[in-house]
């Protein structure tokens, strides 16, 4: 496997990782722009009208049959949050071509197609079409409020809408409802000329093709985005807060059967840095021993031996510093699973916990680093994350920074872990302890 | 052990059989780091009436699941926590017709499988522990209850089914999981858990030979064979009833429209599959007008999916997701599959297609869990499941119109609906 990074032209990268092992390569192309609450609705949109219709393909319809063309290739809007950046774009993955049935290159049509449907979308008076602007928005307001329907990601969701209130990490990557039903066609171009001038573009190739190849194949889109570009694009900045900002406890009723209690915390700016990993890395392992793993405290405490929920686990965001624990418990065994779940925490932060478990914690992180290397869909995204984040470290090293964790370094980083904001989803009243 | 080279495809797939009668296949993935092992029983939800030497067992609903949470108690302690120590990632799922067992790992491969096929093959229950896994999956059940993608897909299946099983939750109910005893865990053991109604499948770059070596240190029971199953009274053809509808707290509204399908015979099995995903592919895909008719007015939002289902002594094909107006999508649907039915489709949207759905098979094969399950589901059906290239050279367009005339009708249809507004819960 053979990394490259290219940084030729200023606004715009390009990271190409060559390997035989996969039967698809994946492409993707992402505009990192600050993630904001007045822009962040607008700016979700835009990937959504570029795969509705291009000049050469100009309805949805034609698009999806030049990609069943290329053996069921995908090209599909991709909207991630990542710290306080919003990366908004299109990620696809097509067959390879060694696997094809006939002779041709699908690299070189996909990358066609891509520069296609970022740069020449169908317009209608100098804009996006009214129609299609109308249709994905109203997609987009549906989909923001069928975040409800899965109540363990809505109670995370709204976990950090609550203790980020004030801070850009509490926007959602697609903006919230109103501000999504708000956006005109108008509004929706003027995001994506924001878009072009403004945003870095990074883009992402895994597969069998070369380095050069697959620099031919983009360089059309990568000279044409950098002539429309700015001389300067955005910088990119994520604030960690230190210590808890809000510590307080928001509780919403609704009709469902079982509870759901999220708990949010801030790391004591530990995150994912170019400079010393060493806290990081003991980050990640605090969170595997934690509540990173079917093997960890709160699984085998909260769930295993006291049946106080059906789920409980911790998760970590690498750029912004916060870490999560969520649960699914009877609305009867908030208190006591609450009060577990800290207790648990504490536990680590004395030293109380055995050489197995220490192990166990590592060995389970080093594991989620190593099979990333064998996955095209996470050699992606943890490009998407260090291209955020300006770290330069790859899978391997940040698998070697784990196994050199110790046991004062995982209590150590543990205490500087605080409690900030928690949130509780309840039954409505008439529902007490719900069964 | 019998090497299996599937050139187009770049497979390389090892089979052998150990003493005691328990199939294992290696799929061999040079240059890969990561190793999966995936160990199953046909053995699921569906499987409640059985027939053992001691006669007819009729167990309440819910224990193959349990059992799967159960069987990771070991004399020793938890299997998950000795996986996980020794830097697996291991986990289990129970389908309808499977129970299995998997992990993937990184190191330690040899001593992570020897732990998996122990703790699968020796079951430890205690009346304690039988007790107290009742909270968690209680718990699991209850959480269960509040997800309408599921729930709307079991009020599909109550219509379209009057007798089989398919109709029961796989987790059971607080109610049916309360009567589990250890004695009933160690007698479904006993009847399902024998190397005879078991397989192996590995993926990774491993010595298949080491693989088989291995496996038959551990297993060393002997083959008693499948056990006979009772699925209840004959189906009849045709859909029970054709709506459900009621509410929940959702957004908005939530559907699948099902078409009940005859189980196709072994033979037929793979063709079947791959003409009923060509003939969604062709009423359904987003290439064609339906899909652009529905999208275009609102009625799909993205969150739209179909697909072909089979199980023991059943099949279904089934599409579904958000929608403002479930019965205009059915409406719509039925018109676009009658017209089809009668009159057909272009020969070059079925080309088409039929190349998109074969990149989509084998870009699939990435995925070692994918490849694992698929290996062992093909062994359990009898299907070699990666000789997927020649089947689909051998449809043709008549198949599939034929399939879409025969089954996409009115009569094999159920629409369910899930509203919001909570409801009572």
């Amino acid at each position: 496997m053979k990394v490259t990074e290219l940084h030729d032209l200023p606004g715009v990268d390009l990271t190409v990782v060559q390997t035989d092992k996969f039967k698809s390569a994946i492409l993707s192309a992402s505009f990192l722009v600050p993630l904001k609450k007045e822009t962040a609705a607008a700016n979700a949109l835009v990937p959504y009208l570029l795969r509705r219709g291009t000049e050469k393909y100009p309805t949805m319809s034609e698009i999806s049959v030049k990609l069943e063309d290329l053996y069921g290739g995908t090209l599909d809007p991709a909207v991630r949050k990542r710290g306080e950046t919003q990366c908004v774009g299109l990620i696809g993955s097509f067959l390879d071509d060694a696997y094809a049935l006939e002779p041709g290159s699908n690299l070189k049509e996909a990358a066609a197609l891509l520069e296609e449907m970022l740069l020449h979308p169908v317009t209608e008076n100098g804009s996006f079409r009214d129609e299609y602007v109308a249709g994905e928005r109203d997609k987009l307001v549906q989909a923001i409020r069928a975040q409800v329907n899965d109540k363990r990601q809505y109670a995370l969701l709204r976990l950090l809408q609550e203790m980020c209130r004030d801070e850009r990490y509490g926007v959602d990557a697609l903006g919230s409802e109103e501000a999504m039903g708000a956006v005109t066609a108008q509004a929706a171009w003027e995001a994506y000329q924001n878009l072009l001038k403004h945003a870095r573009l990074h883009l992402f190739y895994c597969g069998t093709a070369s380095a050069e190849e697959v620099e031919k194949a983009l360089m059309g889109l990568m000279e044409a985005v950098n002539a429309l570009q700015d001389e300067k694009v955005e910088t990119l900045t994520c604030d960690a807060h230190d210590a808890p900002q809000r510590g307080e406890t928001v509780v919403e009723a609704m009709d469902v059967a079982q509870g759901k209690l999220a708990l949010g915390f801030r790391t004591g700016g530990v995150r994912l840095t170019e400079g010393d990993r060493g806290p990081y890395a003991a980050l990640m392992v605090m969170n595997a021993l934690y509540g990173g793993t079917a093997t960890s405290k709160l699984f085998m405490n909260v769930r295993e031996k006291l049946s106080l929920c059906y789920y409980a686990s911790s998760a970590v965001e690498s750029l912004k510093g916060v870490m999560v624990v969520s649960s699914g418990v009877e609305f009867g065994n908030m208190d006591k699973a609450q009060q577990e779940i800290l207790d648990q925490l504490e536990a680590i932060r004395n030293g109380d916990f055995t050489d197995e478990e220490l192990e166990s914690a590592r060995q389970a992180v080093v594991n989620v680093y190593k099979s990333a290397i064998d996955s095209c869909a996470r050699l992606e995204s943890h490009d998407q994350t260090t291209a955020v984040g300006g770290v330069r470290v790859s899978l391997p090293e940040l698998a070697r920074e784990a196994e050199q964790v110790t046991r004062d370094q995982v209590a150590a980083v543990a205490r500087k872990v605080q409690l900030d904001t928690v949130y509780r989803l309840v039954g409505k009243e008439g529902q007490n302890n719900g069964q | 052990m019998v090497n299996k080279r599937y050139e187009k495809l770049g497979e390389n797939v090892f089979y052998g059989e150990l003493q005691g009668g328990l199939p294992v296949y290696v799929d061999v993935r040079p240059g890969y780091g990561k190793q999966f092992a995936f160990f199953a029983t046909r053995y699921g939800g569906v499987d409640m009436k059985f027939q053992t030497a001691d006669g007819w067992q009729d167990t309440p609903a819910g224990v193959a699941h349990f059992l799967e949470h159960k069987l990771f108690d070991t004399k020793d302690g938890n299997a998950l926590q000795i996986m996980a120590a020794n830097g697996a990632d291991p986990n289990a799922f129970t389908s309808f017709g499977m129970t299995g067992y998997f992990f993937q790992c990184t190191r330690g491969f040899e001593e992570n499988l020897r732990t998996l096929l122990g703790f699968v093959s020796e079951p430890w229950f205690t009346p304690e522990s039988v007790a107290k896994e009742q909270g968690i999956i209680g718990q699991e059940i209850a959480m269960g209850d509040d997800e309408a993608d599921t729930e709307v897909f079991y009020d599909l299946l109550k219509c379209l089914y009057a007798h089989h099983p398919v109709r029961t939750h796989i987790a059971g109910t607080a109610a049916s999981i309360a009567q589990i005893t250890d004695q009933t865990l160690y007698t479904c053991h006993g009847a399902f858990y024998n190397p005879g109604n078991m397989v192996l499948t590995v993926v990774g770059d491993v010595d298949p030979e080491r693989v088989l070596a291995l496996a038959g240190e551990i297993v060393t029971g002997q083959a008693t064979g499948n056990p006979k199953r009772d699925y209840g009274e004959a189906e009849p053809k045709e859909a029970v009833t054709h709506d459900s509808r009621r509410a929940m707290a959702v957004a908005s509204p939530l559907f699948q429209l099902g078409f009940k399908i005859a189980p196709p015979a072994r033979e037929e099995l793979l063709k079947t599959r791959l003409v009923a995903e060509l003939a969604g592919d062709l009423l359904l895909g987003e290439s064609g007008a339906l899909y652009a008719e529905l999208y275009n007015s609102g009625r799909i939002t993205k969150n739209f999916a179909y697909g072909f289902e089979d199980y023991p002594g059943c099949a279904f094909f089934a599409l579904g997701g958000e929608s403002d107006d479930p019965e205009s999508v059915r409406e719509q649907f039925f018109r676009a599959a009658k017209e089809m039915g009668e009159k057909g489709f272009r020969e070059e949207d079925f080309r088409r297609l039929k190349r998109a759905a074969y990149g989509d098979m084998v870009s699939r094969l990435d995925s070692f869990e994918h490849t694992a399950i698929e290996l062992a589901q093909g062994h359990l059906d009898g299907v070699d499941v990666l000789s997927f290239p020649a089947v689909f050279q051998s449809i043709t367009v008549r198949d599939v119109q034929d399939f879409i005339a025969q089954w996409f009708v009115p009569a094999q249809s159920a629409l369910a609906v899930i509203t919001p507004g909570g409801g009572e819960a």
